[in-house]
Order: structure tokens, then C-alpha cells, then sequence
């Protein structure tokens, strides 16, 4: 019987959600590093039973935890981090040359082929590869080497915080940075070229720079992998073209500020995004959360709010935060930084809580299970 | 040794732990250096966790104390107070009060 397995990292441990496929009665695993930050939990979809995790605190730095069997159990596997050469410097947020220093993991997105394979986003932001299930891990230096001293930290840290594998093209594959913006490799990261054509950040003094724009999140849909939608730091933007050249579709959107986004998973044209109130509020507008959900590829937006907390909730949804299952009637997840993450099983009509009192949610993925 | 709660879990292990630490030297004697590096070949996950992989840097927000004793800022080469390496007193690996 399917059903579904939602993996949930939090500012204090980790936690396994469990469901069958009707997706209405759950089993709460957890936490498993009790006390540490878990700011990605990711599956294999090559084999399921194999999940990963980013485990990090200030005192004792990072640790990576794999799990052969579901999540029951994890055996902690290979933590260093060594920039390719000497890394130099990047920009601190006051223009000034800082040394490039690696903190944490903040992405780790499992190959669609190979169990062994995974790739990590990293703070200070660089790629890095594990070609032997974890054990070791290999800076991709091709892409600091583009421009990487002239990068600058969004208000969360440098991190590398978004991967996407082209499902069509196993060499290419798309990466967002907070603040350089997104970049796209055509040749297995040999090299990369920046796609953030298009945008506009106020914070900029060229507005239209080639990087430097703080990108929050990409999404994309399997079935038209050259779809890209970015959450930015304000604006909801669409590229057709692979990211080459970036369009606006905030539309009616209550307000476009905003740090998740995702694709239906069945369909491409239906996208997901969660409205903060501002970039120095954020919670959502008027107390309220909703999710809002085009059907339209954007342009056109409807809130979903039925379940949804409507007053008094000043929480907020980080950008790693949401994520879709594979089920006929696609489920819809997402966690907050109040501790509750909500489900809904039929794309995002109705809502209910897995759970409502987590520390703050910093991940959400899901598998669906057969 | 002693260590903090997060890298007694890390390493599965409870309470004191014990580890043979060999002098060396002119002096024979066994120094902190020496000290880290026998915990992390007994136990390899805590590389990074206690100083910098390779032997690099004390992490920040970890401190070492022995005998009432702040050892955090000399240098690795310095030798443990005697009863240390004697085994009769505990070298601490303590984690920061700052960031709780």
C-alpha cells in the first residue's frame, strides 16, 4: 500500500512523519539529534530506506547522518568541508574582502540515479559532491570561480541553499545563492554561468546586475525541467527558457515577499508560494497564513486557507521548508518556524497539522512510498 | 576525559571516557595536543567537532579544563597538568556557556 514519509529538519532534531497513502493518520517519529540543527533531511529517490542529514550546531560545527533504513536508525559519515585550494576572499555585507569560512550544510539533494551520489549546498556558499555514499566530499569549484569575490551574505548567512537536477539532462543543474543569485551548469559543473537576467533588486546599485540578487528558492517540474519559478527577495519570477531570461508573475499576490515555492506534481502550470509580509516583517499578511496556489503558471493567484490558522499567527515558512508527494491527489506540505507543519492531501483545498508543536521548522521533504 | 552531552551522543558513548595518551618528547610528556588526538582515533566522528579537521584550531565555543585550570589558549604543544596524564584527574571538553 503507498503512502508517504515526511522528513522534517528543526532548529532542535530531526523528525520521520509517517502516513499511508489517505495521508489522515500519522506516525511521529523523533527527534532524533535531540538539541542540534538539522537544516535539511532529504531521501534518495533511487532508494528510499536511504535518507540524509545536515546536522549542525555553533559549539561542535557539522555533521553528516545517513540512515540505510528509513530514518529508524543513522550513522553519522564524513564532515569535512575543505574549499578546492586556497578559497580567498568574498564580500561581507559592508563591501569589505572576508575570508571565504565554511559553517554549515545547508541543502543536501541526493542523486535521481545513483544512492551514493549526493550534492551539498554549503554557508560559505559552494557545491559540494559525495560520490561514495558520504564518506568523502569534494568541492565543485567552478562555481565560486565565477565572480565568488564579489558575492555577498543575504541576512541568513553566504549559503547555497537551493539544487535542482534537470530530470532530462543528468549535466545539468541549477543552484540558488543567497545573495549571488542563481547560476545553471550545462557541462556536470565544469563550469557555470549566472541566469538572473531579468531580475530586479532594490538593493543593488545596478538593479539589473548580473549577480548579487538574493534568490530564495527555484522550483521546477520534471515533465518541463526548462520551467524554472524563483521566490526571490520580493518578486515571484518564471523563466521558460532554462533560466536565461526571468519574467514576473506575482500577479494578485497579496504581497510577493516570500521565501518557499513549489510545482504540483502532476502539474506543471500549478505553483505554490506562501506570502510573507515584508523583508523586515516575516509573518504573514494581517496575522493570516495562507498558502497561495496559480493554476496558471502564475498571474493568477488564489489563497488557500481552509485549516489554516486566519488570525493571530506571526509565523513564518523558511525556504526549504515545503515540499510536494507524488500521490494521484498530490499532497502538499509545509512547516513553520512555530513548530507546527501542515499537510494537505488533496492539493492544497484543505489543511490539517501533522503536528503542531516542533521547534521551528527549518526543512520539509517528502517521500512517497509504494 | 569528559565530554559534553552533544559528543557523548556523537560518539555513543556514556560518562568518562578513557583513552591512552603517550608521552613524547625529549621531556616525555604528554600534551594537549596529544590528548586530542587520541580521543579522535578512538573516535573518529568527533573530528571537526573539537577543533578544526587536521589538527587545525580549538572550535570557538569549546573549552579545555583540567585540574581547575584553563588550558583553551596555550598552545597544543603544552603538557597536561600531571595528575592528567596520570589518569587521575579528567581533561574536560567543555562547550561554551555563550549561545545557550
Amino acid at each position: 500500500m503507498s503512502g508517504v514519509r515526511v522528513l522534517v529538519g528543526t532548529r532542535k532534531g530531526a523528525f520521520v512523519l509517517t502516513a499511508d497513502g489517505a495521508r489522515l493518520d500519522w506516525k511521529v517519529d523523533g527527534p532524533f539529534f535531540p538539541g542540534w540543527e538539522m537544516y535539511h533531511v532529504s531521501g534518495s529517490a533511487v532508494d528510499p530506506s536511504r535518507l540524509w542529514a545536515s546536522q549542525s550546531n555553533g559549539w561542535f560545527g557539522q555533521q553528516i547522518q545517513r540512515s540505510d533504513d528509513g530514518g529508524a536508525s543513522w550513522q553519522p559519515v564524513g564532515n569535512e568541508f575543505g574549499y578546492d585550494g586556497d578559497p580567498g576572499d568574498h564580500q561581507w555585507y559592508d563591501g569589505t574582502p572576508r575570508p571565504w569560512k565554511f559553517s554549515r550544510v545547508w541543502h543536501l539533494e541526493p542523486s535521481a540515479t545513483d544512492p551514493d551520489v549526493v550534492w551539498a549546498g554549503v554557508e560559505d556558499a559552494a557545491l559540494f559532491r559525495s560520490s561514495d555514499a558520504g564518506a568523502s566530499w569534494q568541492e565543485l569549484p567552478a562555481l565560486r570561480a565565477y565572480k565568488g569575490s564579489q558575492w555577498a551574505p543575504g541576512a541568513g548567512g553566504m549559503c547555497l541553499h537551493t539544487i535542482k537536477l534537470d530530470p532530462a539532462d543528468p549535466d545539468r543543474m541549477f543552484v540558488a545563492i543567497s545573495a549571488a543569485g542563481a547560476f545553471r551548469t550545462d557541462d556536470g559543473a565544469q563550469s557555470w554561468k549566472p541566469i538572473n537576467n531579468g531580475l530586479n533588486s532594490g538593493h543593488l546599485p545596478d538593479q539589473d546586475a548580473e549577480i548579487g540578487h538574493c534568490v530564495h528558492r527555484l522550483a521546477l517540474h520534471p515533465a518541463k525541467p526548462s520551467t524554472l519559478y524563483m521566490q526571490k527577495h520580493w518578486d515571484v519570477m518564471r523563466s521558460d527558457d532554462a533560466g536565461d531570461n526571468w519574467y514576473e508573475i506575482s500577479g494578485d499576490l497579496p504581497t510577493d515577499f516570500g521565501f518557499v515555492i513549489d510545482v504540483h506534481a502532476h502539474e506543471p502550470d500549478t505553483v505554490y508560494v506562501v506570502p510573507i509580509t515584508s523583508d523586515e516583517f516575516h509573518v504573514p499578511m494581517d496575522g493570516k497564513l495562507r498558502v497561495y496556489r496559480s493554476r496558471t503558471g502564475g498571474g493568477e493567484w488564489e489563497a488557500l486557507t481552509t485549516g489554516l490558522p486566519q488570525r493571530d499567527c506571526y509565523v513564518n515558512v523558511l525556504r526549504d521548508a515545503m515540499a510536494v508527494d507524488s500521490l494521484d491527489d498530490c499532497g502538499i506540505y509545509f512547516g513553520t518556524t512555530g513548530g507546527q507543519v501542515y499537510a494537505s492531501a488533496d492539493a492544497g483545498d484543505n489543511w490539517s497539522p501533522i503536528v503542531r508543536d516542533l521547534p521551528a521548522v527549518l526543512s520539509v521533504e517528502v517521500q512517497t512510498l509504494a | 576525559m569528559i565530554l559534553p552531552g552533544h559528543l557523548r551522543s556523537l560518539a555513543r558513548v556514556a560518562g568518562e571516557v578513557r583513552v591512552d595518551v603517550p608521552a613524547a618528547g625529549a621531556a616525555q610528556q604528554v600534551t594537549i595536543g596529544a590528548v586530542l588526538d587520541a580521543i579522535e582515533d578512538r573516535f573518529p566522528v568527533l573530528r571537526g567537532a573539537i577543533r578544526d579537521h587536521g589538527g587545525g584550531p580549538r572550535r570557538p565555543f569549546v573549552r579545555f579544563f583540567a585540574c581547575e585550570q584553563d588550558l583553551s589558549h596555550d598552545p597544543v604543544d603544552t603538557p597536561v597538568p600531571g595528575p592528567v596524564a596520570a589518569g587521575t584527574e579528567p581533561f574536560l571538553v567543555v562547550g561554551s556557556i555563550s549561545g545557550g
